[in-house]
């Protein structure tokens, strides 16, 4: 039985939310006298009420939360925005204190919430290594003995002896995760710094934490690349809106997480902006995977069935109607068009009730959150239609097979397409 | 089930987070192995402060002369204040020398939470160690100047025999001692502070100005009389420029006792900070 390294009790934190205090030595005095004396806040807006504990304005950002990591763990935690895993790192890397509960360790932690903390961009590179790697615990000694580990694992021993401000953006985080990388803990905490540098340096980044873990030592990893986290993590936690709402295998987290963006199920009913002339009209829109289940997120690659379900109104039959549906990246730029014209699938007369189906076999979309227009025409003129329909959120998926994707800013669709080598037979 | 083997005797943990710790539980044994953290941070800054500048460590040199030429002649020459029969332009660049190291000590701890907040906001080392390696950056560049100081002073012996250093000479480190103290003591409770009250740091820089002239810098003790005289010796600065006049240029009205009343202020200002200063880093980042 491995040791526990890690146990988390009962851990709470809870920010206050809007001003706290008045800003002012004079307006707290105000309040603190006002208080003595028994009257109301004088700061209080009007239409507050003063219930003392001001228990509305108060957010729970870890909400009794317990656990506990064993020793070489790799344990992913994954959440949306505002879930609390930022707060937990904070918490564990000792950056706030929690309100209430507890937290034993033993070890070593070495925490990296961020790459680069304390780097003077007036500072040659190796005078940040050392002073970096003080800023993260190490001593003199411990960062001299790893120094040409980390410059040959950075890549930038041409420029060692130049002041950082001269790097360029790439070079500064290779060198910062270098150092990072390099600390000698039993346990490491990382907060999503794999979401900079370019991909192979991510992969090389994946690849140290990959040791890492297989040193035996625990890893703590918080994204929102799940095919970082299916690659890396053996153990993974769903973190939402301050609970713990799953801990097990990493593949469960995953499919966990995947499965509470909950609040997508459209209801189309209240959209007034439709076009056409409504003899049909779509009344639900979902997204489902090969096993039918409903999606509220899709992975990038994976394969799902968009339905349409649609009313006939009226009793005129309606044949050779066209169902398109139009992608539109956020910035409304549209990304493809589909209809079943273009794959000479004719419908025949509809049905009263029934849903139009596209499947997609490989979703080509890297994470972002995109918009699905569609629309219905028989002769040129408009049945139904509605721009912006719903929101497709895709996530990070394993497109290629490989745990990789390109990053989102080198391009908005994903190419399937192979290599290989052929050599010159004239030689 | 889990919990039950927590508390097993074999599990000894290394750290224990908890919401809040005892006043008491001030963890200074941190700060002894965080010494290399500290000597990265005096050395960054005596680094980083001259870099790209073509005079470089000599702006350490030219500060205090040009400040001390200002005074003698406005204090000196126009406004003729006493300076006890001393070479005024000596008398102010004494007064200088051991202000300016008080005041960077105090200036430059009191934002410690405000500029560090991006820093500590995402790694973890005793917060203590940004204030200790200001003021030991604050030492460098004093010592420096403390080189000047004694250039002139030297040449001054020669031209003028009146002009002798006495033994309290010796009680050179208890001054620096004392006036790092209190610029760090006084500098830590306002960046405390400063993490809710934001008015603290607009009033630091004049704070410090209006200092001054309550710490007898541009003038000797000798000259205030009656009432005035007790607020300037309940000054706690002011028994370190007079007796440092008296150890290097043999001149003050001073008793030295007075110095351990200093000491014992110095000792009290250091231990409130530093309670105020741990009672508040636990939590800073989330109001900063």
């Amino acid at each position: 039985m491995p040791d526990i390294v890690i146990s988390v009790e009962n851990l709470s934190k809870s920010y206050q939310l809007g001003v706290i205090g008045t800003g002012t030595f004079r307006g707290d005095l105000q309040r603190w006298w006002a208080k003595q004396r028994g009257l109301p806040d004088p700061y209080l807006k009007i239409g507050e009420t003063d219930d003392g504990n001001r228990e509305g304005e108060t957010l729970w950002a870890l909400n009794d939360v317990s656990m506990e990591v064993q020793q070489g763990d790799t344990l992913g935690i994954i959440g949306r925005n505002g879930a609390g895993k930022s707060t937990l790192l904070k918490i564990l890397s000792q950056v706030t204190a929690p309100t209430s509960g507890e937290v034993k360790v033993k070890g070593r932690i070495a925490s990296l919430l961020e790459v680069g903390t304390g780097f003077h961009p007036e500072l040659t590179g190796r005078e940040n290594i050392f002073l970096n790697g003080a800023i993260l615990g190490m001593n003199r000694e411990e960062t001299k003995r790893k120094f040409a580990e980390i410059v040959d694992f950075s890549g930038v021993e041409k420029f060692i002896d130049t002041p950082v401000k001269r790097y360029s953006s790439g070079m500064y985080v290779r060198l910062a995760f270098a150092v990072a990388a390099h600390l000698e803990s039993e346990i490491l905490i990382v907060d999503e710094v794999l979401a900079v540098g370019d991909a192979e340096f991510q992969k090389k980044c994946l690849g140290k934490m990959g040791d890492v873990a297989h040193e035996g030592r625990t890893v703590l990893f918080v994204s929102h690349n799940m095919a970082a986290i299916e690659n890396l993590c053996k153990r993974g936690i769903v973190l939402n809106k301050g609970s713990i709402e799953f801990i097990g295998t990493q593949d469960d987290a995953v499919r966990n997480y995947l499965s509470s963006f909950s609040d997508q199920k459209v209801s189309l009913k209240d959209r007034d902006d439709r076009m056409g002339s409504q003899s049909v009209r779509v009344t639900e829109i979902n997204i489902r995977d090969q096993k039918g289940n409903l999606l509220n997120a899709i992975q990038s690659g994976q394969a799902i069935d968009i339905c349409f379900h649609f009313e006939v109104n009226g009793s005129t039959p309606i044949d050779r109607a066209i169902f398109s549906i139009v992608v539109k990246s956020q910035l409304d730029v549209p990304l493809f068009l589909h209809h079943n014209r273009l794959t000479r699938q004719d419908f025949g007369v509809l049905p009263r009730k029934g849903s139009f189906i596209i499947h997609i076999p490989r979703l080509p979309l890297p994470p972002s959150t995109y918009y699905l227009t569609y629309s219905i025409i028989k002769d040129n003129s408009y049945l139904d239609g509605l721009n912006n329909a719903i929101q497709l959120t895709v996530i990070e998926g394993d497109f290629y097979g490989s745990g990789e994707l390109p990053p989102a800013t080198h391009g908005n669709f994903l190419l399937d397409a192979s290599w290989h080598l052929k050599a010159d037979s004239s030689n | 089930m889990n919990s039950e083997r927590a508390l097993s005797p074999k599990n000894e943990w290394d750290l224990i987070i908890r919401p809040r710790r005892s006043w008491w539980d001030l963890r200074l044994g941190e700060l002894w192995r965080y010494r290399d953290l500290i000597w990265m941070l005096v050395w960054r800054d005596f680094v980083s402060q001259y870099k790209q500048t073509i005079l470089g460590p000599l702006w350490y040199v030219i500060q205090p002369v040009a400040t001390t030429v200002v005074f003698t002649v406005i204090f000196g020459n126009i406004a003729h204040l006493s300076t006890d029969g001393l070479p005024p332009f000596l008398f102010y660049l004494a007064g200088t020398t051991v202000w300016s190291f008080f005041s960077g000590c105090l200036m430059s701890t009191s934002n410690t939470f405000t500029s560090n907040a991006s820093i500590f906001g995402k790694v973890y080392f005793p917060r203590l160690s940004i204030p200790v390696a200001n003021v030991f950056s604050n030492l460098i560049s004093t010592a420096i100047r403390f080189t000047v100081f004694l250039a002139f002073l030297i040449y001054f012996m020669i031209a003028n025999p009146n002009i002798r250093p006495t033994l309290w000479i010796l009680s050179l480190p208890l001054l620096i001692v004392i006036m790092a103290g209190q610029g760090l003591g006084m500098g830590i409770i306002v960046s405390s502070l400063t993490t809710k009250y934001r008015d603290l740091q607009q009033l630091m820089g004049f704070g410090v100005q209006l200092l001054m002239y309550a710490t007898p810098v541009i003038y000797p003790l000798s000259t205030v009389k009656g009432i005035w005289r007790y607020a300037i010796l309940a000054n706690p600065m002011t028994p370190v420029i007079e007796i440092f006049r008296l150890a290097f240029l043999g001149k003050s009205t001073l008793p030295p006792l007075y110095l351990i009343y200093s000491t014992v202020f110095t000792f009290i200002v250091m231990l409130l900070g530093i309670l105020i200063f741990k009672r508040v880093e636990t939590t800073f980042m989330d109001t900063v």
